[in-house]
């Protein structure tokens, strides 16, 4: 798998998609804190942690004797960059510009 | 919706692989020729010691829209090149951002395999809101670049292909 194989299929389960949302809002969680806010066992969020982590979305510091999960946006900027920029940013932009053309000219 | 929460107010951390040696991202972002090649493409410059001083350059833009000479200004608390850096770092050019105060910052680059390294930037930014919206990227639309996430994709542009973004902004 690629490094976007790894973003895009960590991205496609909704339960990891509300724990970066979570981190977004509050980042430098527990384990612990995570666990209260979905309707999971400790094991299976463990487990969506972990392909948040090997996608590089999620990124653990230690802090005392607790581990501390922080979201990592930097892979989706790369998708963006990537992706977003070459199908959808261009086109979006020549309509804008056709648009004030049009507005302009009238 | 959770979609328009607030991004939070403390520590943030930053990761990406890079395709280069430790030393190059290095140079990358302690040198005034790399530093003005990526990013906000303005000259970052250090005096690499315990308590010298770090000065982060406006660049052609940032200055025709009135900003001060140096826009980010802080000291550096330690050096293990090409390791580990951790700064002091204030954004001057904004007089509510400055307010803020300095905040503290490391860079930690470890090498990986088959050449590649990774970079990881932790920005401590709690009780400075302006600063960690700045730098999580939710003033691009105003022109304030993207923050962390955008510099960082850049950077890996920059030495992974040796080309990198235009930055038209101030």
């Amino acid at each position: 798998m690629t490094d976007d194989d790894r973003v895009f299929k960590a991205l496609s389960d909704p339960t990891r998609r509300f724990l970066l949302d979570r981190l977004f809002a509050r980042d430098g969680s527990t384990l612990g804190a995570l666990e209260a806010e979905v309707q999971m066992t400790r094991f299976g969020v463990m487990k969506h942690l972990r392909v948040l982590e090997d996608a590089g979305l999620v990124v653990t510091r230690r802090s005392g004797r607790e581990k501390l999960h922080f979201l990592n946006p930097v892979p989706i900027r790369l998708i963006h960059d990537r992706w977003i920029n070459k199908y959808a940013e261009r086109h979006v932009s020549a309509l804008v510009e056709l648009k004030h053309e049009l507005e302009e000219t009238a | 919706m959770t979609t328009s929460i607030e991004r939070s107010v403390g520590t943030q951390v930053y990761q990406v692989y890079i395709k280069a040696t430790p030393q190059a991202i290095w140079d990358a972002i302690t040198t005034p020729e790399w530093s003005e090649r990526y990013g906000y493409h303005a000259r970052s410059v250090y005096d690499l010691r315990p308590g010298g001083a770090y000065k982060g350059y406006s660049n052609e833009g940032m200055l025709a829209m009135g900003a001060p000479e140096v826009a980010v200004d802080g000291e550096v608390v330690e050096v293990d090149p090409p390791r580990k850096l951790v700064q002091t770092w204030r954004m001057a050019m904004d007089p509510d951002l400055s307010a803020e105060g300095f905040s503290r910052l490391t860079y930690e680059i470890a090498q990986g395999e088959g050449g590649v390294s990774k970079l990881t930037v932790i920005h401590e930014v709690e009780g400075m809101p302006g600063l960690a919206a700045m730098l999580s990227g939710g003033m691009e639309h105003t022109g304030a670049g993207g923050g962390w996430n955008w510099v960082l994709s850049d950077l890996k542009s920059l030495l992974e292909t040796g080309a990198s973004m235009p930055y038209q902004g101030g």
